[in-house]
């Protein structure tokens, strides 16, 4: 029998903590494969997050660094000035990477550090029990913003993608999607054209992939995904927002 | 390389790096210890190593984090506000294991302070300043050859324990310029860096960084090793200076600056024909305990210097026997408070037995 989809080598063959529906596992995935494709997983070093993101080094069987709360651009910087000859991501989600890291993440995009950033927007602090994120929609209820998050009080919604496209040091820019057959080959096409451009040395990288987080959203995955396509991605429009090689 | 060059104690720390292999230095302007990033940002590049000039305090401390996890020598150096910035990453270092130098130039405080000589930072320095309950390697130089010896020490030591290490000095010992023989790097055994990210390779077992411990008794378990690793320092690495102790009536003891104005109020006494001598801890931590005790068995009387209210005196009272008494001059940290060593030696006076 011909063998025509299996795991790829550098994911883990354990059971994921990710709840029912949620959409870390895919993306997790996308990431394993762009390594695979590009031939650079004994080279690779993944810098974990907080919060869901944490247990990178439980999925992907790669070194990984855990970095403190919204630190990871700076903890992938070291590791990359480090070792110049590898190749080294952070896998974030939106608390992290939007809210109490904004600093770091702005500053590594704007110095042009030649990593690869996997930023992972759900809309909420998923770990920590669904709380109002930076990415957290207008009206949206979370267990922070009970009434709706409300833009005179709380701000708009960061859109990263488009916000990080507008620094010199930043080589490509592109928000994705797996909500659909359709949007995880093109989402692969983008992770591997990420990873490809640090491979290549053109700077640094970025990827926002929109996901659900049905257990803080309370819906069920169909219910979560719909909601993903009908009300995020309008908000957080699909495409690349920088790509160098256009230039 | 037996000349010698006449230096700044801040430059003093940064040819030391340079020449203990330092690849990374990653810091942030501050007074009063600006000459550290001012020097590497030319001298490091040109050794072939990476000079950034961070957004914060916080940015630089996590990227000497993610550099010693990749294997390699790095370092930052602040003062005061910016070290209380970097205490996130020291505990998420000590939570990981990871060696890495970090240089604190004490200026005053609380909050913006002043730039004027303090040692009230003892306490933040030596009782690991951030969460969890750890400690860190503080090197106290009181000379600017100390702070370039103290300055390789720090990084010896910090890869021998895998924690970080402090070299704590304040803008007396950092601004001052004196004469020093730039020594060579020491031939120190070192352990292989195994735990070390690099990509991992075929057949090879995954290398995880890490300080979140969720498994039963995991954590429990790693703080006793902890635990057991600072006895081994103390035992092992604990330094110190003593100056006229055989026969002491009263022992000053005092560390960095105030070490080197006691040293000349010391020098006063014995002329005045009193017996007093001086005990310097160069280890903060770990603290020379066993030397204050052995040293209280006879002389009684003790005289602590700070500046500050008393942070150190806590260590001295802790390690001198039962019935020793340990007085105080504290000048705490402020522009004018910095004592002569006339001051010093008029409390010497005062309670002199």
């Amino acid at each position: 029998m011909k063998q025509v989809f299996s795991r790829p080598l550098n994911l883990k063959d354990v059971q994921t903590h990710f709840c029912p529906g949620c959409q870390h596992g895919a993306i997790h995935r996308l990431v394993a494969e762009a390594l695979h494709d590009l031939g650079i997983r004994d080279r690779t070093i993944g810098i974990a997050s907080v919060g869901c993101s944490v247990f990178l080094y439980s999925y992907f069987d790669i070194d990984v660094v855990e970095s403190p709360h919204g630190r990871a651009p700076a903890v992938a910087t070291g590791a990359k000035r480090a070792r110049p000859d590898r190749i080294v991501f952070t896998y974030q989600g939106d608390g992290d990477l939007a809210a109490i890291g904004t600093s770091e993440i702005i500053h590594a995009a704007n110095r042009g550090e030649d990593i690869t950033v996997i930023f992972v927007n759900n809309t909420t602090y998923g770990m920590t029990g669904g709380q109002m994120a930076p990415t957290t929609m207008p009206g949206q209820k979370t267990s922070t913003s009970p009434a709706g998050r409300d833009i005179k009080n709380d701000g708009a919604p960061f859109k990263m993608a488009e916000l990080l496209s507008n620094l010199g040091g930043v080589a490509y820019s592109a928000r994705v999607a797996v909500n659909s057959p359709k949007n995880v080959l093109q989402a692969k096409k983008m992770i591997n054209t990420a990873f490809r451009y640090q491979v290549e040395g053109r700077g640094f990288s970025f990827i926002e992939a929109l996901s659900i987080c049905p257990t803080n959203w309370g819906m069920k995955p169909l219910q979560a995904n719909q909601r993903l396509t009908e009300e995020m991605i309008p908000y957080f429009p699909l495409g690349v927002y920088k790509n160098t090689a256009n230039l | 390389m037996s000349e010698k060059l006449f230096v700044k104690g801040n430059e003093a720390v940064a040819m030391a790096a340079l020449e203990a292999g330092v690849r990374c230095y990653f810091g942030y302007p501050i007074t009063p210890q600006s000459d550290i990033p001012e020097y590497l940002s030319h001298a490091l590049p040109k050794a072939g190593g990476t000079f950034i000039q961070v957004e914060s305090e916080i940015g630089a401390i996590n990227m000497v984090l993610g550099a010693s996890a990749a294997g390699v020598r790095a370092m930052t150096s602040s003062s005061g506000p910016g070290i209380s910035l970097k205490q996130e990453g020291i505990s998420y270092m000590a939570g990981s294991e990871l060696p890495g130098v970090i240089v604190d130039i004490m200026r005053q405080g609380p909050g913006l302070g002043g730039i004027d000589a303090s040692q009230a930072d003892y306490w933040q320095a030596t009782r690991g300043g951030g969460h969890g309950g750890y400690r860190i390697i503080v090197l106290a130089p009181a000379s600017v050859q100390e702070m370039y010896d103290l300055t390789m020490l720090a990084f010896d030591l910090s890869d021998i324990y895998r924690m970080p290490a402090m070299v704590l000095a304040d803008s007396v010992i950092g601004q001052m310029k004196e004469s020093i023989v730039a020594n060579p790097r020491p031939m120190v055994e070192l352990p292989a860096k195994e735990w070390a990210v690099r990509g991992r390779q075929e057949g090879q077992a995954q290398n995880v960084v890490k300080s979140l411990k969720l498994g039963d008794g995991e954590m429990e378990a790693f703080h006793w090793s902890m635990h057991a690793r600072y006895k081994e320092l103390a035992e092992k690495e604990s330094r110190w200076e003593e100056l006229y102790t055989e026969d002491a009536e009263l022992i000053v003891t005092a560390f960095g600056s105030t070490a080197r104005i006691s040293r000349t109020a010391v020098a006063m006494a014995r002329e005045a024909g009193l017996k007093v001598g001086l005990l310097r801890p160069i280890t903060l931590f770990p603290f020379p305990a066993h030397v204050y005790l052995a040293l209280s068995q006879r002389c009684k009387l003790f005289l602590d210097i700070e500046l500050s209210t008393g942070q150190m005196i806590d260590d001295v009272r802790l390690s001198v026997a039962r019935d020793a008494d340990v007085a105080f001059y504290g000048r705490p940290p402020g522009a004018g408070s910095l004592p002569t060593p006339e001051e010093i030696f008029q409390q010497i006076r005062k309670v002199y037995p």
